[in-house]
């Protein structure tokens, strides 16, 4: 690893610890910092501060956690599809994942109803839209695989038609809904972290560690497909296994955070596209670097919408979107000067 | 590496019929012929990317399988016609790739990678983007990446680099360069198969020839015995003159 990749590397990894306690004590309400001086380092009177302790313990925390897993999920799945599909602008939704999960939420809110409430309604939800990812994932891994193998030119195509399909059952499904789920879908579909529990927290940690201890294993691979296919195969990487692999881990990376925090833009096409530019694209630094700034970003992202029209909350894909998209199209406006085709 | 009346069909066409060649280390074949003739196939078909439907060959000492592995790629190593890189590796990170089926640790990959960018004269691109480089800085670049593959007899023996089509994209003084550079890297042993379309290129640097004709070897041998008006008139149906180059003594074609 080189001296900038270094530096990138150790910038970030103070920042996320510092960007997960700002989370944790900025929001709509502000607590006194002597009782949150006490309440972090457990020295609290344990009586006196039992509101103050409620929002950190059971509304914060689980929700920076679970913005900092899903933000790391989504970067360092960025950051290996963009590696896959050989292009610097690929985006981990271009498996189809973003609009299936979208469109099987939308049927779970339609179709289940509003008859169940409450939390088992969300999980149901999320139940949805986690199916529905992977069932266009698999759709399109289908479509794309042949007697020769997998072909990512395929798949980018396929990605595309049955992102449509899926959006437009979701526009289908919206017609037919009556104002209260018209509400829900469209807000799901802005991305959220509101719904954070310790149970959400638990199994995005057991998903997302598997991931992340997984995906580094590809690094090399990555490097070298970066060059081409046969290119890689010269070079004794056994494509199509990799391809699979791959495939499966960014799948389930993304299903996961998807179901638990709905459509979150961005953050998957734009971190690994900044730490690329920060210190180039070896993988053995870009995947470590996507995912830590990755969560950086979206915990900083979180924090923002919950308190720039506080005490109401924006959602935070919105956020993302906002702050992602003219990042990103300025990125389109000086890819020459960084050599991008 | 040695075919034996190799023959490659798919379900429609013959790719290549009944060829045979041998090659020992540290010497290097040109395949000349017409577009289609089979040059790229044979190629494919020593990489395992074909399969032989008849007739015996072994590459590296064994016969080549569609599945790649690390150990065949430290054997074996191969410069496409066109690679396309679009992500910005400086020239240096590229040549380093040709390391990764290696695990002979940072300071050996340092010294061969430093090394295979003098051997093609390019040690001004280390540190500069390779998508903001020429054509010809790229298939330099790339030339350096196949080599530092298969640099070291220490890594793997026997060695063998197959470039298909090394000179498209270079200008004449870099065409002369690359080439000399191939010769002097196969006499550190490494046996260099290489598709080559400029004849006088073939017929000043390669060992030995082969003309392939519609997925046949049309002529096989040393140059001379190869680069007759008659083979060339069968290949490329132009009739052509051969004379001796005064100052090299190969056979040089007039009239292309």
């Amino acid at each position: 690893m080189n001296i900038a990749q270094r530096r990138v590397l150790l910038l970030l990894a103070p920042t996320l610890p510092a960007c997960f306690l700002l989370a944790v004590i900025v929001g709509a309400v502000t607590l006194p910092p002597a009782e949150l001086a006490a309440l972090l380092t457990g020295t609290g009177d344990p009586s006196g501060g039992a509101s103050a302790q409620l929002i950190i313990t059971q509304i914060r925390l689980p929700r920076a956690l679970l913005a900092a897993i899903v933000g790391a999920l989504l970067g360092v799945s960025g950051a290996a599809m963009q590696g896959l599909f050989r292009n610097p602008l690929a985006d981990p939704s271009l498996l189809g994942v973003t609009a299936g999960a979208a469109a099987g939420a939308a049927v779970v809110i339609v179709l289940g109803g509003l008859a169940a409430a409450g939390l088992w309604a969300l999980s149901l939800v999320s139940l949805g839209a986690f199916a529905g990812g992977m069932l266009a994932v698999g759709l399109v891994y289908r479509l794309a695989t042949g007697a020769t193998g997998t072909s990512v030119a395929t798949m980018l195509l396929a990605g595309i038609a049955v992102t449509a399909v899926a959006g437009s059952l979701t526009s289908l499904l919206e017609f037919s809904a009556d104002n209260a789920m018209l509400r829900r879908i469209s807000l799901w579909r802005m991305g959220g972290l509101d719904g954070a529990s310790y149970q959400r927290v638990t199994l995005a940690a057991a998903v997302g560690l598997i991931v992340l201890a997984l995906l580094p294993r590809y690094s090399r691979a990555l490097n070298a497909l970066l060059l081409g296919e046969s290119e890689a195969r010269h070079l004794g990487i056994d494509v199509e296994t990799v391809k699979n692999r791959l495939i499966v881990l960014v799948a389930a990376g993304v299903g996961v955070s998807v179901a638990l925090a709905g459509t979150i833009a961005f953050v998957g096409l734009v971190v690994p596209h900044i730490m690329r530019l920060l210190a180039g694209p070896d993988h053995r630094y870009l995947l470590p670097a996507s995912a830590l700034a990755g969560a950086v970003l979206l915990l900083l992202a979180d924090t923002l919408a919950r308190v720039i029209i506080a005490p109401t909350e924006l959602p935070v894909g919105l956020v993302t979107a906002l702050l992602g998209a003219p990042f990103f199209i300025s990125l389109l406006l000086r890819r020459h000067e960084y050599a991008m085709q | 590496m040695a075919l034996q009346a190799v023959t490659v069909k798919t379900r429609r066409v013959t790719l290549l019929s009944g060829v045979s060649l041998s090659l020992a280390a540290g010497q290097v074949l040109a395949v000349i012929g017409a577009n289609g003739a089979g040059k790229t196939s044979l190629l494919r078909t020593l990489t395992g990317e074909l399969a032989a439907t008849s007739g015996t060959l072994s590459v590296c000492g064994a016969a080549p399988t569609p599945r790649p592995t690390p150990r065949r790629a430290r054997h074996l190593a191969v410069l496409p016609q066109l690679s396309l890189l679009n992500f910005p590796y400086t020239a240096e990170e590229v040549v380093n790739l040709g390391r990764t089926p290696h695990n002979s640790g940072i300071r050996v990959d340092r010294d061969i990678v430093a090394a295979a960018l003098a051997a093609m004269d390019i040690e001004h691109l280390r540190g500069r983007l390779y998508p903001q480089l020429s054509g010809g800085e790229k298939q330099r670049v790339q030339l350096a990446r196949v080599m530092a593959q298969v640099w070291r007899g220490a890594d793997a023996e026997p060695r063998l680099l197959l470039l298909d089509e090394p000179t498209t994209a270079l200008d004449l003084g870099h065409q002369h360069q690359l080439m000399a550079a191939i010769r002097r890297f196969a006499a550190q042993g490494v046996a260099v198969v290489m598709v080559v379309h400029d004849l006088n290129l073939a017929a000043r640097y390669a060992d030995r020839l082969l003309a392939l004709h519609q997925g046949r070897a049309l002529a096989a041998g040393t140059v001379p015995e190869v680069l007759t008006a008659a083979v060339i008139r069968q290949l490329f149906n132009v009739d052509v003159r051969v004379v001796k180059h005064p100052d090299t003594g190969k056979p040089e074609i007039l009239g292309l």
